[in-house]
């Protein structure tokens, strides 16, 4: 057997969108672009938006992130074969997010992921890139309305300081869609959990 | 063989968040270690791809964005290789997405304000899927090198930026591939955030003789290793068992 080594990771750059997310950078070229649906239409559960900002060391909206999600249905699976069980027709649990040029800010729409398991509370995985960040950053947000399932979380009581584990629970705001604000700190204070996976 | 949990990641092969040279890091990089985590079905899951998601013509970054009967200027290349993992084995059917500086070094983007000009029959972006083997290959252009202002005077090399996907979303990865020979690689500060020099030279498309097309396309070759699985063939006989 082979014994190759990982390729190294180089930083996404400026120019990210070209390549990820063309229509953000302002043009057409492909027919179908990805990542622009999650949920797709026939997934149970409850529909929500989450909503956020990716600030840097001073405390400035990092305007040429992109971030993937990744995350299962509201039953716990994910579209994948490995992924514990069917999803709807359309249900991808995967889609690109880019933020407002001028505010940094950024927004998607989903459904409620459900637990993979026991010690498993609901989550939606992010991996941020950009100019700067020289190798993805994975991270985890949990729902403050979940309070019971993320205390006994694996992921989050392995965060040996409590504190920091309040770093990846978003709140939630009822109005004609349920918004959860999840804003991401990559440096200072409040700096969010970023895991090696 | 059966497919065990995924090799942790060797950090020694790439950048650390903190590149002081590349002065963008610095407010950037996340001062805590990253938390270690058993991987869960989160990260041994990720999206997969298949040819409903892209277009034939996708990989031709000659023509995807030209005028009927045009096409880009430059050098015509291919880039092609395999994506496999750490173990060898073929990564089959994953979405490898592209996107480049025309001949002139110049992005398709409204905050490139390089002077070189713009090709309007270059987009600069390309994506296939690999197949069964884990082949993939695009047909574009030499990008051309361009200065940036990191210290004043810094070059990047000829640079393609390649994303990857792979099987699981640990395996998600972002880099750059330099082409061989290129005497601005090592001078470059983001190439420089990566320590190991083999590592460096494992980023170097080599010409590839072989497959090019005469007075046509020249080719360069390069392979994408993502990260692979332990194999557990004795998990389940405890010693006497």
């Amino acid at each position: 057997m082979d014994d190759l080594k990982e390729t190294a990771s180089q930083t996404a750059g400026p120019y990210v969108l070209i390549g990820l997310a063309p229509w953000a950078a302002g043009f057409k070229i492909y027919d179908h672009e990805l990542g622009h649906d999650i949920a797709g239409p026939n997934a149970a559960g409850e529909r929500i938006r989450v909503q956020g900002c990716v600030m840097d060391g001073m405390n400035s909206p990092i305007r040429d992130v992109l971030m993937e999600v990744w995350q299962a249905n509201a039953n716990g699976h994910f579209a994948h074969p490995e992924g514990g069980g069917s999803v709807e027709d359309g249900f991808r649990g995967w889609g690109r997010v880019v933020p407002d040029f001028e505010t940094g800010e950024w927004s998607f729409e989903s459904i409620n992921p459900g637990s993979t398991g026991d010690g498993h509370a609901p989550h939606i995985s992010l991996w941020l890139v950009a100019r700067g960040i020289n190798i993805g950053l994975h991270t985890r947000m949990y729902f403050a309305d979940e309070a019971t399932a993320n205390a006994k979380d694996a992921v989050l009581n392995k965060i040996e300081w409590e504190n920091r584990r309040a770093t990846l629970i978003a709140g939630r705001h009822d109005g004609e869609l349920p918004t959860y604000r999840f804003d991401i700190r990559l440096q200072g204070d409040g700096e969010t959990v970023f895991f090696d996976v | 063989m059966s497919d065990g949990d995924y090799i942790r990641r060797n950090w020694d092969r790439h950048p650390p968040a903190l590149t002081p040279n590349y002065k963008t890091s610095v407010a950037r990089s996340p001062r805590f270690p990253l938390i270690s985590l058993q991987s869960t079905a989160s990260e041994r899951t990720g999206p997969t791809f298949g040819h409903s998601d892209i277009a034939p013509g996708d990989n031709d970054l000659i023509h995807n964005f030209a005028a009927p009967g045009a096409a880009a200027i430059g050098e015509r290349i291919i880039l092609h290789g395999r994506v496999l993992d750490e173990n060898g084995r073929p990564v089959p059917h994953t979405l490898v997405e592209i996107w480049q500086a025309n001949a002139g070094g110049r992005y398709r983007h409204k905050k490139d304000t390089y002077f070189a000009a713009m090709d309007p029959n270059f987009g600069g972006a390309g994506r296939t899927l690999t197949d069964d083997t884990g082949a993939y290959a695009f047909r574009t252009i030499k990008p051309g090198a361009y200065p940036w202002p990191n210290r004043g005077n810094d070059w990047r090399p000829a640079h393609i930026h390649i994303s990857v996907f792979g099987q699981a979303f640990l395996q998600r990865l972002i880099t750059q591939c330099y082409f061989e020979g290129d005497p601005l690689i090592p001078l470059c500060p983001i190439v420089r955030t990566i320590p190991d020099p083999q590592a460096i030279d494992d980023l170097t498309a080599r010409l590839d003789m072989k497959n090019t097309i005469p007075l046509d396309t020249i080719a360069y070759h390069f392979d994408i290793i993502l990260r692979g699985r332990r194999s557990t063939p004795f998990e389940n006989r405890p010693e006497g068992g």
